[in-house]
C-alpha cells in the first residue's frame, strides 16, 4: 500500500481526467493524499457555457470547483500554492524548489505524481514537472520518493514508450465523473451518474496511465 | 526583424530589469478577421507607453517563444514571439508573425517612450 501521495499540478482541473480515479482508489485503500495546486487557473479561456464567469470572478469560482472535485475524490488536504496561471516557467527555480522541498519534508511522501516535463502540452504542465524533478533530484537517492508522471502529447508513447503504470479505475468512475463535473466552468460533460456503469464510460475513462520517472 | 535568438534576448531582458521602462504590448487578430471569416471574432488590444518595472524575466520555449516579466503585483506575459530587432541595442523589440508575415503579437520595452 502507498503510504502518502503528494500530487503537484498547476491548474485546478489537471487532476480530473488523468488522475482522479487513481487517487480515489488509493484513498479507499487507506493512502493519505495531499494535492498541491500551484495556480487557480485564472487565465483560462473557458468561462462556463453559457458564460457565468469573468476574469475577476474566475479564480474564486475555480477555487470552489477544485474543492468540490477534491471532495468527490476524497482528498481532504489541498494546498493552493498561490502562483499565477501561465507563469510557472518564469518563476525563480531556487525559490520554487524551496517551497516544494518544504512540502516534501513536511509530508515525507512515498509517491509524488506530477506532469512529465517534456510531453505534457501546456507550458505550465511541463514547468511544474520540471520543478518537481529539480527538487527531487537534490534529495539523496535513498530518501527520494517514487515519481509518477502523466503525459499526453501525441508523440508521448513514441518518445517515452508505453506507460509502465496502468491503474484500473472502473470501480471509481463515480468519483472521477464527479471530479470532472465539479469543474463546470471548464468542462461540460453530458453524463449522469447512472452512465458510469456503461461499457462506453469504462472504455473511455476506466484506465489511468503513468510513466515512472528515472533520475539516473 | 530577425528570427529570435533566445540567448541574446535573455541578455537584453537581464539588462533591463530593476528599472522603470515603457512597455508596448499588443495583440491583434487583424481588423478584417471577421470580414474574411465570419466564424472569427475581430479583436485587438494594446497598451502603449505603460510604465513597468520587473524583478525577474525570461524567454522560454523552443520557438515560437514566450516571455514572462514579474512585476510588483503581477506579471507581463506574451506568447507566440518569433522575431526580434537585433539592431536595436537600447530597447527590446519582439514580435510574433504568422506564416503570412503578419504581426499577431508584440512586446517592446524601452527606457524612453515609444
Ligand atoms: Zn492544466
Amino acid at each position: 500500500m502507498e503510504r502518502q501521495i503528494l500530487v503537484v499540478l498547476p491548474h485546478p482541473d489537471d487532476e480530473c481526467f488523468g488522475l482522479s480515479g487513481t487517487l480515489a482508489k488509493r484513498i479507499s485503500e487507506g493512502t493519505q493524499v495531499t494535492y498541491a495546486c500551484l495556480t487557480l487557473g485564472e487565465m483560462a479561456r473557458n468561462m462556463g457555457n453559457p458564460v457565468f464567469a469573468n476574469r475577476v470572478t474566475l479564480p474564486q469560482i475555480r477555487k470552489l470547483e477544485l474543492m468540490e472535485s477534491c471532495k468527490s475524490i476524497g482528498i481532504t488536504d489541498v494546498r493552493m500554492m498561490g502562483y499565477h496561471d501561465k507563469t510557472i516557467e518564469f518563476e525563480d527555480h531556487e525559490a520554487m524548489s524551496k517551497r516544494l522541498g518544504e512540502l516534501i519534508t513536511e509530508l515525507n511522501p512515498s509517491l509524488v505524481i506530477t506532469f512529465h516535463p517534456l510531453y505534457s502540452v501546456h507550458p505550465d504542465h511541463d514547468a511544474t514537472g520540471a520543478a518537481v524533478i529539480r527538487t527531487l533530484a537534490k534529495m539523496p537517492k535513498e530518501q527520494r520518493p517514487t515519481l509518477h508522471c502523466m503525459a499526453f502529447t501525441k508523440d508521448c508513447e513514441q518518445m517515452l514508450g508505453l506507460p509502465d503504470v496502468k491503474v484500473d479505475v472502473t470501480a471509481f468512475l463515480k468519483h472521477k465523473i464527479g471530479s470532472i463535473q465539479a469543474h463546470r466552468s471548464q468542462w461540460q460533460l453530458p453524463v449522469d451518474s447512472n452512465m458510469v456503469e456503461s461499457d462506453a464510460m469504462k472504455e473511455r475513462f476506466g484506465t489511468e496511465r503513468f510513466w515512472t520517472y528515472s533520475f539516473e | 526583424m530577425q528570427p529570435i535568438d533566445q540567448a541574446s534576448v535573455q541578455l537584453v531582458i537581464d539588462q533591463l530589469k530593476d528599472q522603470e521602462l515603457y512597455i508596448h504590448l499588443e495583440m491583434t487578430t487583424g481588423a478584417y478577421a471577421s470580414h474574411n471569416d465570419d466564424s472569427k471574432l475581430t479583436a485587438s488590444t494594446f497598451i502603449r507607453n505603460g510604465i513597468i518595472r520587473y524583478t525577474l524575466g525570461s524567454i522560454e520555449g523552443s520557438g515560437p517563444f514566450r516571455v514572462g516579466l514579474k512585476i510588483n503585483e503581477g506579471w507581463v506575459y506574451s506568447q507566440g514571439l518569433t522575431h526580434w530587432d537585433e539592431s536595436d541595442s537600447e530597447r527590446l523589440i519582439l514580435a510574433g508573425h504568422d506564416n503570412e508575415g503578419k504581426l499577431v503579437v508584440s512586446l517592446q520595452l524601452s527606457k524612453e517612450p515609444f
